[in-house]
């Protein structure tokens, strides 16, 4: 996958006919592409007059951020109206151990995969490759009755025991498939030198983990940050995480809908992606593509 | 655990070798370990359960009576269900072909050495990055005929024109795919157009001295080398159409009516809040049999038939 190999093909040099439709077609495209985030951007800087008698498209003659701030600290979301704020401290909150722990646990089974001959991995393993395309209907409702009968449904243990475990499938063969890739005279020779299971993991293979480790962290922050389903089945009312706030400040609100402040709220609930996403550039795409069927 | 790996060198003195082999990999079997109970609890244990329940009465609370195919016969005579099975088949395959139509569409003209091509990239992958909600939400308020597109062209003086999808019972579903399309065209892009660079640089020489147009030879030769490319695209979009819940639920919350339902909606409107837990999960099952007839020949070929290297 990597996006960095030089352009190929014919390579018409001057300005041509064919030359202008090709750049006619891409900025067209890329209108269609961009027009959403424009209007959200636009919407939620207007006052909600302009936004009744103006044009969508139209930049906002009188700009406010009025919408912003209550997007953030004063939207309803059903009866109570804290903004959309809560919703993101509960991301956030949710993110950081779901991401850690699936993490490490996709890093040791695909060491252990990938070096360790266990009975019967092999098996484990296409049975959980199965279980990423199984849709989650399938297991959510004795899901939830498990963790009611341990005690942990609604609470923010549950829902990062949820994302690490259908975060496996991925995690691991993600890992996996990078540990396949390594030299296997370098694992060869850490056996030799007297190297048990854990040792080698920590002191020979991690240390050269470090691009499959940004690529799983990119696919997992992304991943998590924008899950709806399981945030709203298993984490409770307490730690709903911000997409299914925003979901219900925009769904479900009584009387005229605020629009500049649902669109603000939608661009603050789409900002910690978007930033993943400009920042980490190719990397992403790498991440999307590897971890999903890459073998 | 640590004190079994330095229990457990390489050259350990007594035993058989079989023995210190068991010995040795104790430490991995152990690691392994967790992923192995939830393989067999969660993905096998509760897909299992699942199955178990739709074949009995229960409603809000589990029971483990045996109904036969009652719900079965129930689920298909259900008008609910068969829209929500006939909208996820127009949906995924209008999504499917959209994106690769678009996707290898953008791909190509991205391949001929333009300008700022890191920049389209960018733009035509970001929907990706956001969720299925804000996708959802920002199209739903585009498409409102109200204040949205419709508006905004009758103010341009075409005081007729009409856009009422969004709250047309027999279009809705196709905003939804338009959403669709707008979130997952650029990954499908990506994908092609990694395929693209991996093209041999002599084909097209030789294309150009036998002085076959550009188009015919992405067509004709192009396309058909990539096919991996376009597998993984398929599968990834697949899963995408199987998982469709999130944006029917921003976007029109599966109206109007029952316009845009899908079964994945179903199932958690049953279970969750319609007490119906034996019709959920009967339709949940219908479901995992659609996605393995579908799934299991590719997933067998590609992943479980080469085994992974051993050490």
């Amino acid at each position: 996958m990597s996006a960095a190999v030089m352009p190929q093909g014919r390579r018409p040099r001057h300005l041509t006919i064919g030359r202008i439709g090709v750049y006619a077609f891409l900025a067209t495209a890329a209108l269609f592409f961009l027009l959403p985030l424009w209007i959200m951007v636009v919407t939620s800087l207007k006052p909600m007059e302009e936004i009744r008698l103006g044009n969508i498209l139209a930049l906002p003659a009188a700009m406010t951020f009025e919408a912003w701030t209550k997007a953030w600290s004063s939207a309803c979301t059903g009866l109570e109206c804290n903004g959309i704020s809560v919703g993101f401290w509960n991301s956030v909150r949710i993110l950081i151990p779901s991401v850690i722990l699936s993490i490490i646990a996709g890093a040791i089974n695909g060491y252990a995969l990938s070096f360790w001959r266990v009975k019967g991995a092999n098996v484990m393993f296409g049975v959980l490759l199965l279980g990423a395309f199984i849709p989650y209907q399938v297991f959510l409702y004795p899901l939830v009755r498990i963790f009611s009968l341990t005690g942990i449904y609604n609470s923010l243990t549950c829902i990062v025991l949820v994302h690490v475990i259908f975060g496996l499938p991925t995690m691991t063969l993600l890992f996996r498939n990078y540990y396949a890739g390594l030299p296997i005279e370098l694992f060869k020779a850490a056996r030799i030198d007297g190297g048990g299971f854990w040792s080698i993991f920590f002191r020979v293979i991690l240390p050269m983990s470090t691009p499959i480790l940004v690529v799983a962290t990119i696919l997992q922050v992304t991943g998590i940050w924008n899950d709806f389903i399981f945030g709203l089945t298993f984490a409770g009312r307490e730690n709903l995480p911000m997409t299914v706030q925003l979901n219900n400040i925009v769904n479900s609100t009584q009387g005229e809908r605020a629009y500049n402040v649902d669109m603000a709220a939608t661009m603050l609930a789409a900002l910690v992606p978007l930033v993943v996403y400009f920042v980490s550039g190719r990397w992403f795409v790498r991440g999307i593509a590897a971890g999903a069927v890459k073998g | 655990m640590d004190t079994i790996s330095i229990r457990a060198p390489s050259m350990p003195s007594g035993g058989t070798k079989a023995q210190r082999r068991v010995k040795t990999r104790l430490p991995a079997a152990i690691a392994l370990l967790p992923t192995a109970l939830i393989v067999l609890i969660v993905y096998i244990g509760c897909m299992l359960w699942t199955v178990r329940l739709s074949f009995t009465s229960s409603t809000l609370l589990p029971k483990l009576d045996w109904v036969g195919f009652a719900q079965y016969s129930r689920l298909f005579a259900n008008d609910r269900f068969l829209t929500s099975a006939s909208n996820i088949v127009i949906f995924g395959a209008l999504f499917i072909s959209g994106c690769l139509i678009i996707g290898f569409l953008l791909a190509v003209f991205i391949d001929q050495n333009i300008r700022g091509e890191g920049l389209f990239r960018t733009i035509f992958l970001y929907p990706y990055s956001m969720s299925f909600v804000v996708t959802g939400v920002a199209w739903q308020w585009f498409l409102n005929p109200g204040l949205g597109l419709q508006k905004l062209v009758r103010d341009m003086g075409f005081e007729s024109f009409t856009f009422d999808w969004l709250v047309n019972q027999r279009m809705a579903i196709y905003t939804i795919v338009i959403a669709g399309l707008w979130h997952g065209a650029g990954l499908t892009m990506a994908i092609l157009l990694a395929g693209l660079r991996g093209v041999d640089k002599d084909l097209w020489k030789a294309a150009k001295v036998d002085g076959i147009p550009t188009w015919r030879v992405y067509t004709s030769v192009v396309l058909p080398l990539l096919r991996p490319m376009v597998v993984t695209a398929v599968v990834l979009l697949t899963t995408g159409v199987v998982k469709l819940y999130d944006l029917v639920v921003a976007m029109t919350l599966g109206g109007p009516g029952i316009a845009t339902e899908v079964p994945a909606k179903f199932v958690m409107d049953h279970l969750f809040e319609r007490n119906n837990i034996a019709l959920g999960t009967a339709a949940a099952t219908i479901m995992l049999i659609t996605v393995i007839s579908i799934l299991a020949p590719w997933v067998y070929v590609r992943y479980v038939r080469p085994q992974g290297r051993h050490a």
